[in-house]
């Protein structure tokens, strides 16, 4: 899953990171709307519904959900 | 039958701002602004009223559909309120305009534009009136909280006009609520009644993340529904015209579309949100640049405090 997550936000990133349960998306540097825009590519290629909150602060907080949803 | 556009026209207050002159009393900057919702500068109305507005927006539109005023059989105006609570901003213009037509505001936020259509179409099929006169004006510079830098920034003031009688050009239009007052509102506190509990004079509120999602579901779905329902494709669509938001869900929409930016026009850049009034802005802009011809196929969509939307489709005649 990490692998998948990974590349989704490699690709709207446009980057090549090494990304991590650790890696915090103030490390990434996205703003609230590049949230929005990650967890809606994120539901597609996951095919799921994802609740968004501010909890939501690394990779690994995303995985948990991704997992729940 | 449907209806088609014979005439359109804009009015915007003199005074623009740009974000270095909101950067003087708010915690703020142009390269935010610029980048995070494609905004650069704004108009606010400083001596204009939105009847000046909506009157200088119909004498253009007015003019060009070739009819005089007096040929109006209805006034429509989407709004999220005119100079006065009541009359509405519609009679207020009719006033200017020396018509004595019925006529009414209708207030369905950012997608009153496509709302108007849908009124108006349901007039035209009645046969009781044979041109109608829509009217989608905003002064959003009273309704934002000018303290709060996450909205104010957004947005800007102005008017549009379209004289509208029967045709065929609509080919498709649908609208939705939600019913949410939680996402995106303005709470009205306005009022003396030693009877009601005191309210604070409420301003623009909105979740920004929420309205994003919204706003992206919505454009997405309803453009789908409407190209599948016509059998068309979104590349047989010749200009997408969206409500002027933010620049990020036009460009977010549109990469999920996989149509080109050239297909897109914007205008959110010099006026910022102007509500109902950005779609037939949009629209009347790119008539004048002679962009538009006979046959073009326009895919209008909009969302809004609701949580309205609606979309359509023309072909133009």
């Amino acid at each position: 899953m990490l692998e998948r997550i990974a590349k989704v936000i490699n690709d709207y990133l446009e980057s090549d990171r090494v990304v991590t349960e650790e890696t915090t998306f103030a490390d990434l540097e996205l703003d609230s709307l590049d949230m929005v825009e990650l967890v809606m590519n994120l539901e597609e290629e996951f095919g799921v519904n994802i609740e968004m909150d501010e909890s939501l602060k690394t990779v690994g907080d995303l995985m948990a959900l991704l997992q729940r949803a | 039958m449907s209806l088609k556009i014979i005439g359109t026209g804009r009015a915007l207050p003199q005074k623009a701002v740009s974000n270095d002159e909101l950067s003087e009393f708010l915690d703020t900057n142009d390269e935010w602004i610029a980048s995070h919702t494609g905004v650069r500068s704004r108009y606010v109305c400083t001596g204009e009223s939105l009847t000046d507005l909506c009157e200088s927006a119909a004498q253009k539109a007015l003019l060009a559909s070739g009819l005089r005023a007096p040929e109006i059989d209805l006034v429509l105006c989407s709004t999220m309120g005119g100079d006065f609570i009541t009359p509405s901003l519609a009679c207020a213009a009719s006033e200017r305009l020396g018509l004595s037509c019925p006529a009414f505001d209708l207030n369905a936020a950012c997608s009153g534009f496509l709302y108007a259509l849908d009124v108006a179409t349901m007039y035209l099929a009645g046969g009781r009136v044979k041109n109608i006169l829509i009217l989608s004006a905003e002064m959003m510079s009273k309704h934002v909280d000018w303290s709060d830098r996450a909205t104010c920034v957004l947005f800007g003031d102005g008017a549009a006009a379209c004289v509208v009688t029967a045709g065929t050009a609509l080919q498709y239009l649908r609208l939705t609520a939600e019913g949410n007052t939680g996402i995106l509102f303005r709470e009205d506190g306005s009022g003396n009644s030693p009877f009601r509990e005191k309210k604070e004079r409420g301003y623009v509120r909105m979740q920004g993340q929420e309205v994003f999602r919204f706003a992206v579901r919505m454009i997405e779905t309803q453009t789908k529904a409407a190209l599948e329902s016509l059998s068309l494709t979104a590349d047989d669509i010749d200009f997408y015209l969206l409500h002027q938001a933010n620049r990020r869900i036009l460009d977010f929409a549109r990469e999920k579309l996989g149509q080109p930016e050239e297909k897109f026009p914007m205008n959110i850049q010099r006026y910022g949100n102007l509500s109902s009034a950005s779609i037939p802005i949009l629209l009347d802009e790119l008539l004048e640049q002679q962009k538009i011809q006979k046959g073009a196929k326009l895919l209008m969509s909009a969302f809004g405090a609701g949580l309205t939307a609606g979309t359509c489709v023309m072909s133009w005649e």
